[in-house]
């Protein structure tokens, strides 16, 4: 987006002709009303209501191409808007012959938007390399939080209060007492071990159990956590 | 060699500043040179379990903000000649220690003493971890119970986070002390017994020190429990913990439950 520098303020006379302006481009949402309107209004009823102030103190474009609008039906749209906090600063597709001082500019051009979506689809097939693992010696105390991108492995205890985050799988050699979510960043093949099952929650690509639903026959045993179809399963670790 | 001791726990109300009165006392007892240090600025107490409440003139932020002398500020104990106290202020606001302030008076007191007894205030806040930035050796003072077990054990995430030693790659020495330990309760399963709490902190255990209305006698009187009665069974648990701290073996003493047939023949109160 092409921003100009804002221009110093200065009361210094300014020489004559120097009539200065400048471009500058902004994001505007469009909104494109379907027939027929009063249903399509109910609709941005409905929607304001859930994010109220949404379009508010944010530039607003009202395409009517297609639409079967006299500039009467127009004006009264466009006020409809207003009212709902939705003020109109351009139209497209409306005739240029309808413009005069009551209805906002007519624009043309203008690009559509790339969405964040379409973005990440294009991003998506990245080469898949394998994470590392990384493996801590001590215990994860009360209190300290640990992520990482990859296989985590800890040879001391988890107390509880304390989080651990890995994408990968985790295994704790020691106590297991506080929260560990393993397969973080959508893998659901991850897994988590543990030699002592006494913790505060454990979880998998988001699927999670917390102790109060640990089976009782586990707990203080050793354990292997899993996703099996959508279900976090939780068996002896023999 | 100096050796600087943090007395912590994270919570609060479990024994910090008993406790460093009772191994300073200790450690004094057996010939050492010995300062503690009360950082609990805003609220003393160190001063009232000494008995020195009369005696504080200049405190700890007097000197780390370069107005007195130490040689001012130390407080001598009445009944121990190596036993010396660094009070902390009541009136000013603990944001008046600077890291540069504490530095400073570490590095004179560890020129003086042999041990440097730093009484941390609790929480995890500002005033801790300035206690324990210094220190060489960690004290974590533990109650039996749950919540003081889980605070215990965020302090040590600290100790291994945010201490000169930690800073400098090495590992700071961390010792477990059990205190208000009552057999009677954890037998009955009220209380966590030792074992758990030395499986869930993974500390080495430096002393156990039972549950005793001598060690509110003692800090009500102005004189640390192993000054004020010394074959007490606490008096006994902190000596013996003293031992330890200067690399004594010592045979660790479980309390135990004293209200048994002997107890009740001779109508005595458990230890």
């Amino acid at each position: 987006m092409a921003a100009a520098a804002p221009q110093p303020v200065t009361d210094a006379p300014q020489p004559s002709g120097a009539f200065k302006f400048h471009g500058r481009t902004f994001l505007a949402f469009v909104l494109k009303p379907e027939m027929p309107i009063g249903r399509w209004m109910a609709q941005a009823d409905t929607w304001l209501a859930r994010s109220p102030g949404f379009f508010s103190a944010k530039p607003i474009v009202v395409d009517v191409s297609g639409l079967l609008l006299t500039k009467s039906n127009l004006s009264k749209l466009i006020a409809d808007l207003s009212a709902r906090g939705m003020h109109v600063t351009g139209l497209l597709g409306a005739d240029p012959a309808w413009v005069d001082a009551d209805l906002p500019p007519v624009l043309t051009a203008g690009r559509a938007m790339e969405s964040e979506k379409t973005r990440e689809r294009q991003e998506a097939p990245a080469p898949a390399k394998p994470a590392p693992s990384l493996v801590i010696n001590t215990h994860v105390r009360s209190g300290q939080t640990l992520f990482h991108d990859g296989d985590l492995t800890i040879i001391g205890s988890v107390s509880s209060g304390a989080e651990i985050v890995a994408t990968g799988s985790i295994h704790i050699y020691g106590a297991l007492r506080g929260r560990v979510l393993a397969g973080a960043d959508g893998n659901i093949g991850a897994h988590i071990f543990c030699r002592r099952l006494a913790g505060e929650l454990v979880a998998i690509d988001g699927y999670y159990r917390m102790a109060e639903d640990f089976p009782s026959g586990l707990i203080e045993k050793p354990a292997h956590v899993s996703l099996e179809e959508g279900v976090l399963k939780i068996k002896a670790l023999d | 060699m100096a050796q600087v001791v943090v007395v912590t726990s994270g919570k609060g109300g479990v024994g910090k500043t008993t406790t460093t009165a009772a191994l300073g006392a200790a450690l004094a007892q057996s010939g050492q040179r010995v300062a503690v240090v009360d950082f609990d600025v805003g609220l003393r107490n160190l001063d009232l379990v000494l008995g020195a409440e009369r005696r504080v003139v200049y405190d700890l932020i007097y000197v780390a903000q370069g107005n007195v002398k130490l040689s001012q500020a130390l407080i001598r104990d009445k009944r121990l000649e190596t036993l010396y106290l660094l009070a902390a202020s009541q009136t000013r606001d603990k944001d008046a220690l600077t890291d540069e302030g504490v530095e400073k008076v570490m590095s004179e007191l560890r020129s003086s003493f042999d041990w440097i007894i730093c009484d941390s205030p609790a929480g995890i806040e500002r005033g801790a971890t300035l206690a324990m930035r210094h220190a060489d050796v960690a004290v974590v003072v533990t109650n039996p119970e749950v919540s003081s077990v889980r605070d215990s054990d965020r302090i040590v995430g600290l100790l291994d986070a945010k201490t000169d030693k930690a800073a400098r790659g090495e590992r700071m020495e961390k010792h477990l002390l059990l205190t208000r330990y009552d057999p009677v309760r954890a037998g009955r399963g009220d209380m966590l017994n030792v074992d758990d709490v030395i499986d869930i902190l993974s500390l080495p255990l430096l002393g156990i020190i039972p549950e005793s209305e001598e060690v509110l006698r003692a800090s009500n009187l102005g004189s640390p429990v192993t000054i004020s009665n010394p074959k007490s069974p606490p008096a006994r648990a902190y000596g013996d913990a003293a031992q330890r701290l200067m690399g004594a073996d010592v045979p660790m003493v479980f309390p135990t439950d004293r209200s048994g047939l002997f107890g009740k023949l001779f109508g005595r109160r458990a230890a």
